[in-house]
């Protein structure tokens, strides 16, 4: 396949960035979009140029490191996969292909396609944990019956693998299914229930001083989450925040 | 190398692990040199029993700790004791 790439080219955050325009030829459709642009990377190098940065770690859907927006969708034009798990048998020969990074106030660009997650890192720092005594006395989480229904969604929400493609994909550059997950996957557990007050409110607390937007039911995290996190634990959290609010 | 030290710069950072694999490397490849017996994946021939099974020696029974020193060849042996309770240390034959 031969196709024209127009990627966000940005020296650095302070730089201003523009879309430049790269031809690539003879991709493979059983390459990943990944591996295509290490292919137009090793061409840069070549040349004397400055490769493309992109951020990329385990290339198997589960890391949450790949990003990038491929012609105006996070993770590009598959439904549930990330980057990395994208083929290039999805596009056709002699298509024009947009790379943008995730964009939001809250991910400022580092360089190129790389910007800075660590807000979502802050958010769970602030309460996407339990605190488990491990004295030896511990009792075995395995021993504690949960109902299939419960232990399904709370796997479905821990799932998310904190890509940021909500944020990215929202209008409103809302993180609240990231968070909306993070809490979910603890409230419906037994562990979850001792910090339930305090995890939620903290971490709500975060989202907003990092300066993520709010929900307006839009939906359009839902279709691009390559995890397929429900638009389901948005309520739950909000949920769990109206109860901590009574509470507390 | 594209670009400069003072930038995100992921063509560095892949030289630095290339350089820390070879340092790692040569750092392995002393330790080997060193340990101048026979115990599991560590095989040299020139410590083998009659069966050619791994020679253990009483005088390397501990647990080498490299203290960094910069270059590997400066790096300074700690030697960690290996105290063994309940079980008697003897050359094994797995044939």
């Amino acid at each position: 396949m031969n196709l024209t790439l127009q990627i966000w080219r940005q020296k650095n955050a302070e730089a201003k960035g523009k879309i430049v325009e790269y031809p690539i030829k003879d991709i493979s459709p059983d390459m990943s979009f990944l591996e295509m642009l290490d292919i137009l990377n090793r061409q840069l190098i070549t040349n004397g140029d400055t490769p493309v940065a992109f951020d990329h770690d385990c290339r198997e859907g589960i890391c949450g490191s790949c990003s990038l927006y491929i012609n105006g969708e996070a993770h590009g034009p598959d439904r549930r996969v990330t980057t990395c798990q994208l083929h290039m048998r999805k596009f056709k020969d002699g298509d024009t292909i947009f790379i943008e990074p995730f964009r939001a106030d809250a991910f400022p660009v580092i360089k190129d396609l790389v910007v800075d997650r660590s807000a979502f890192d802050r958010i769970q720092h602030a309460g996407g944990f339990i605190s488990v005594n491990t004295s030896g006395n511990t009792q075995d989480g395995n021993s504690i019956p949960i109902s299939k229904h419960d232990a399904d969604e709370a796997m479905d929400a821990a799932t998310c693998i904190g890509c940021g493609a909500c944020v990215a994909s929202c209008k409103n550059s809302s993180a609240m299914l990231f968070v909306g997950a993070k809490v979910s996957q603890y409230a419906l557990l037994p562990q979850g229930q001792i910090e339930a007050t305090d995890r939620v409110q903290n971490m709500v607390a975060q989202m907003d001083l990092e300066g993520f937007g709010n929900c307006t039911n839009t939906g359009a995290c839902e279709v691009e989450c390559p995890k397929g996190i429900s638009l389901e634990t948005i309520a739950r959290m909000n949920r769990e925040l109206i109860k901590a609010s009574v509470k507390s | 190398m594209p670009g400069a030290a003072n930038e995100f710069n992921e063509e560095l950072a892949k030289a630095g692990r290339v350089a820390d694999f070879l340092e790692l490397g040569e750092l392995f490849a002393k330790d080997a040199l060193v340990r101048e017996e026979s115990a599991g994946g560590h095989f040299r021939e020139e410590y083998q029993t009659a069966e050619g099974e791994a020679q253990r020696r009483k005088e390397f029974q501990f647990v080498s700790a490299w203290e960094y020193k910069g270059a590997p060849k400066d790096a300074e042996l700690h030697k960690e004791e290996l105290v063994y309770e309940n079980i008697e240390v003897k050359e094994r034959s797995y044939k």
